[in-house]
């Protein structure tokens, strides 16, 4: 198979005169087709959508918009453009060069965490590929397919430093990124979180707004790395993935507006009432938001983390925004870490800053997150109601970690275990909270036209209005 | 098993680790049955670490979680006969068993590493021993990844299937990631027992990630592989196989191994046919070994009956239980002073018994036991000196005590025959108790000469007195009553006076001559590479891999290659 590699895959690599890379490439595309083909959204393989492709990191190229076939997207490879004189920005070797090659004895560390990072990228996809039968709007069908083809993109991105940094192994890990199946019992997913299928809008939203803010921060942590090709990679895949985060914001803040407009018309704040209008109750939405928060805390690690230590002093991973901390050695530095007492209570335990960079990354995203739940709760109250969204506490229903298992409730306060059981049926989603949100998920496909349980957006794709027809199904 | 303060009777509170523990009790393993498989489970309880410091996280292992591994092994012995085939396994998703806890291994000292390191060796060995020669199979069932000491364990089992779900790897990572070696037979196994390529070996043990299920399976590192929704099945149908191919009977009544009646105090352990007297300042310890005080049954169903208070069992539990007390608890105890009392005759009218019925699964699990116990003595880092003295009775079975011994002492009587101890060999002495070399004690003895062994061999049954003994070489020295006293303890307090490590080396080095076995290359493995570098500061100095591992700082290799 020839490949007119500008042309067909853009890229600032110089994949065109690349001989290893475009072999690794020439052996992978077909396959990655044949995986979109098969998992992506495939219903809509004929539809044009409104699709923005990056043919280049600066301001004109990383936002081209047009109509194109999902299949035909040009999934490009791009880095941020090199810093000149990078400096490696902490751990051990603080201060020296940075690495324009793996170094041989971080080898498998670096492998393993492109290949965690490059496997959530088409599970993510996967997860999603039948949500576009039940999508509120075109809007929002072209924000899905959008999202789903710079996963496809991050993929590649994850699949390039494979290819290009780590030989034959890189290859077949790069093949193994494919072979892997969301929810497949026999190939799973690596990461549990990315096997469960995201089955309604909501789901959807949530996943954006707080599985998708977790890739961020590990974009954020890797683009520190002192390998200068995964750090560059990195920061251009950020810029995308703010993308996403709007995606999640917007969907739950119109959820939640829809809401608001259906109490103000029903002159109540009853949740049922608010359901049988066909709207998502307030109630509904914190537990929604209680089950994806927790499930999103686990996957930046334990507490107190060995690997976390090793991958900060080796220069392989950073905090998130390293360049905010003062101190970017940590050789002595210690952390004041909650944990169980063992008798009901919260103890303080010291801990040294290094094994404990997960819970830094972890709470720099919990902030992240407290800023989308402040503008909704602004919004529940400027339409004259007292209640509150709220996140809940770190030490909430965590799977990992110092507090895996503890009995919380959702403000972190441990409560007796039988309590726990009782009352956790109430924090979370229940049955009929899914069922009742699976009832209201009926496609609207008409241009400009919204699903009764979110509001329109305030404005449309690239300055165009919202009745655009964003997505033409064929 | 508990690390508890055991009060001795001065009321001085000494932290004794012990190895006694109950399926009830276990913290880390669950032990089930069905039918003619059992299946354990590694479920490692975090904080349930046998000492504070380390949490043993992702399935990892110190030695309270190998106490009760060795706990469930005796149960599924004696008290299941109805099993032919084990299936190890792990109760956590996704995670089949990370190794030995490294933080432990950080915080231990030498001592405790080295002795941790030989108990799981010895219950390793156990796994194949009870496979090799009672027909127990083991299937070692990898649900998930698998790293460093876990892969020793599956490599002990006859079979190992690797769950295939396209991320678990089976990896020793020990060079990469901690500068030590796979210290529990490893490097060893991977050769010796799955013939693995040297190269790939080479490949494989010094990569941290390791290989996934397709490659293990292509290179031999295991088995069989499955997948995940196909696991269960794959499970029960190679346990199923593996125990058509058992020799153990499927059926009849376990005999319950009750708890050893053993008291501590400060002048030792005591048990019923075992004692062990310290002497602290002398830094020794006299283990007598007790003829049973009533007669043993010589009928099966008697045997049955008596069932652990059965001599030869009740014995060798004790015996075992004294050598893990002594070893892990008593480190300056050098040297061990191995005396008998009591009746030879009725030693061998045992040895008989054991014989007559050695088809019968008891008596060969019994059998079992006293091998693997006198293997532990072999191996055992102290110095062992047989005294051979008045009201001795080293016949049959517990002429193995003196063989095994470094040296033997025995008591010569020129003036009063009658009163002068006799060994006594039977049929047991050759061929019942092979050493993890694969010979049998009194060809060891001998550096494999068939000659003297032959000689021996000729003289079962006969009383032999010290200068029958020593003409035949089954005793070092053979002092008068005159010269008995002195002599013994010249030597005894001139060997106390001698470097505990050159001591230690050179046993070991004499103890299996000639002959080497893929377990005696574990063992010698362990005493001189793995412990070499468990002294080096590449490994244990304060920026040493083990030491630094987790802490995120790297180590800090000296890099001469010596």
């Amino acid at each position: 198979m020839s490949i007119d590699y500008a042309e067909r895959i853009p890229n600032n690599v110089n994949l065109a005169n690349d001989r290893t890379l475009q072999r690794a490439l020439e052996h992978w595309q077909p396959k990655f087709l044949d995986w979109w083909h098969q998992l992506g959204p495939h219903d809509f393989a004929g539809s044009d959508v409104y699709l923005r492709t990056a043919v280049g990191v600066d301001a004109q190229g990383w936002a081209n918009y047009g109509y194109v076939k999902m299949p035909d997207y040009r999934w490009g490879i791009f880095l941020a453009d090199a810093l000149p004189d990078r400096k490696i920005g902490f751990g051990d070797a603080y201060g020296q060069p940075v690495w324009q090659q793996v170094p041989g004895e971080f080898r498998s560390q670096f492998r393993r965490l492109i290949v965690t990072q490059g496997d959530t990228e088409p599970a993510s996809v996967e997860q999603q590929h039948l949500l576009g039968r039940t999508c509120p709007s075109l809007y929002d069908l072209r924000n899905l397919f959008q999202i789903n083809v710079e996963e496809g993109r991050h993929l590649w991105a994850m699949v390039y430093l494979l290819h290009a940094y780590f030989g034959r192994d890189g290859r077949e890990e790069a093949e193994e990124l494919l072979a892997r199946h969301s929810g497949d019992a026999d190939k799973p997913r690596i990461l549990g979180t990315f096997n469960e299928p995201i089955a309604d809008w909501l789901s959807f939203f949530m996943f954006s707004y707080f599985t998708d803010r977790d890739g961020k921060f590990q974009l954020k942590s890797l683009a520190e790395s002192s390998f200068d090709p995964l750090a560059r990679t990195c920061r251009f895949m950020l810029t995308e993935e703010a993308h996403h985060m709007f995606v999640g914001d917007t969907g739950i803040g119109r959820v939640i507006r829809r809401a608001l407009e259906v109490m103000k018309e029903l002159g109540t704040d009853d949740p049922a009432a608010v359901r049988r209008h066909g709207a998502i109750d307030l109630p509904t939405v914190q537990r929604y938001i209680n089950f994806w928060f927790t499930s999103c805390l686990d996957l930046f690690g334990s507490e107190v983390s060995s690997n976390a230590a090793v991958t900060f002093a080796n220069g392989i991973k950073g905090r998130p925004d390293e360049s905010q901390y003062e101190d970017h050695v940590c050789a002595n530095a210690t952390f004041p870490l909650e944990v169980p007492d063992g008798r009901g209570g919260v103890a303080t335990d010291t801990v040294p800053l290094r094994n404990a960079m997960n819970e830094v990354a972890r709470i720099a995203y919990a902030k992240d997150c407290d800023i989308g739940v402040k503008r909704w709760n602004m919004a529940i109250k400027r339409a004259g109601h007292d209640f509150q969204l709220a996140l809940p506490s770190l030490r909430f229903r965590r799977s990992i970690g110092a507090w895996a298992g503890a009995a919380t409730d959702p403000a972190g306060k441990p409560i007796a275990r039988a309590e726990y059981d009782r009352r956790l049926p109430d924090w979370l989603p229940s049955e009929s909270d899914r069922a009742f949100v699976g009832s209201l998920m009926h496609p609207v496909r008409e241009p400009g036209k919204m699903a009764g349980w979110i509001a329109p957006p305030d404005r449309g794709i690239n300055n165009l209005p919202v009745a655009y027809e964003y997505v033409r199904l064929s | 098993m508990s690390a508890v303060a055991e009060k001795t009777a001065a009321g001085e509170a000494r932290a004794l680790v012990t190895y006694d523990t109950h399926p009830d009790r276990y913290a880390h393993w669950r032990l089930a049955f069905d039918g003619a498989v059992a299946t354990l489970s590694m479920d490692v309880n975090e904080e349930r670490g046998l000492r504070p410091g380390y949490r043993l996280k992702l399935n990892s292992y110190d030695l309270g979680v190998d106490i009760e591994l060795y706990d469930a092994l005796q149960r599924i012995r004696f008290e299941h006969p109805e099993v032919k085939a084990a299936v190890i396994t792990s109760a956590k998703e996704r995670m089949f068993c990370s190794g030995a806890n490294i933080y432990m291994l950080g915080l231990s000292p030498h001592a405790w590493k080295v002795n941790f390191c030989k108990f799981t060796n010895e219950t390793r060995n156990g796994i194949e021993d009870s496979s090799r020669h009672s027909g127990l199979r083991f299937l070692a069932a990898v649900n998930g990844a698998v790293a460093g000491g876990g892969y020793e364990l599956a490599l002990a089992c006859d079979e190992i299937l690797m769950i295939d779900d396209r991320s678990s790897a089976v990896s020793l990572p020990e060079v990469p990631l901690l500068g030590v070696l796979p210290g529990t037979g490893g490097l060893t196994r991977v050769t010796d027992k799955r013939k693995v390529r040297r190269d790939l070996a080479d490949f494989f043990c010094t990569t941290t990630e390791g290989v996934r299920a397709d490659r293990a399976k292509q290179w031999n590192l295991v088995d069989h592989v499955a997948k995940p929704q196909g696991w269960a099945q794959s499970v029960t149908e190679h346990a199923a196989r593996l125990a058509k191919e058992s020799t153990r009977p499927g059926s009849g009544k376990g005999v319950p191994l009750t708890p050893l009646r053993r008291k501590i105090d400060d002048a030792g352990y005591h048990y019923e046919h075992v004692d062990a007297q310290i002497d602290r300042a002398g830094r020794t310890a006299t283990i007598t070994v007790s003829t049973p005080a009533t007669p043993q049954p010589a009928d099966i169903a008697g045997i049955h009956q008596a069932g652990t208070a059965w001599w030869p069992l009740a014995m060798a539990r004790e015996l075992d239980d004294a050598i893990l007390m002594l070893r892990t608890n008593d480190l300056e105890i050098g040297t061990w002073l191995l005396k008998t009392r009591g009746d030879a005759n009725a030693v061998l009218a045992v040895d008989q018994a054991l014989e007559a019925h050695a088809g019968d699964w008891f008596v060969n699990e019994t059998r079992g036991m006293l091998r693997r116990t006198l293997a532990r003595l072999d191996v055992s880092s102290r110095t062992m000196f047989a005294v051979i003295d008045q009201g001795s009775c080293f016949a049959g079975t517990l002429a193995e005590l003196a063989l095994a011994a470094d040296r033997g002492y025995m008591l010569h009587l020129p003036d009063d025959p009658a009163a002068a101890p006799r060994i006594a060999l039977s049929e047991a002495n050759f061929g019942a108790y092979p050493m993890v070399n694969g010979w049998i004690r009194i060809r060891t003895r001998f550096c494999g000469e068939e000659g003297p062994v032959a000689a021996a061999h000729k003289r079962i049954g006969e009383p032999l007195a010290a200068e029958a003994a020593a003409a035949l070489g089954l005793v070092t020295f053979t002092p008068d009553d005159l010269d008995w006293e002195d002599e013994v303890r010249i030597a005894i307090e001139e060997r106390t006076s001698q470097s505990p490590d050159a001591l230690t080396g050179l046993e070991a080095s004499l103890r299996f001559p000639v002959a080497e076995t893929m377990e005696t290359r574990i063992f010698g493995r362990l005493t001189a590479w793995q412990n070499w570098i468990f002294n080096r500061p590449n490994a244990v100095g304060e920026e040493g891999a083990l030491k630094v591992f987790g802490k995120g700082t790297k180590a800090k290799f000296n890099w001469e290659r010596v």
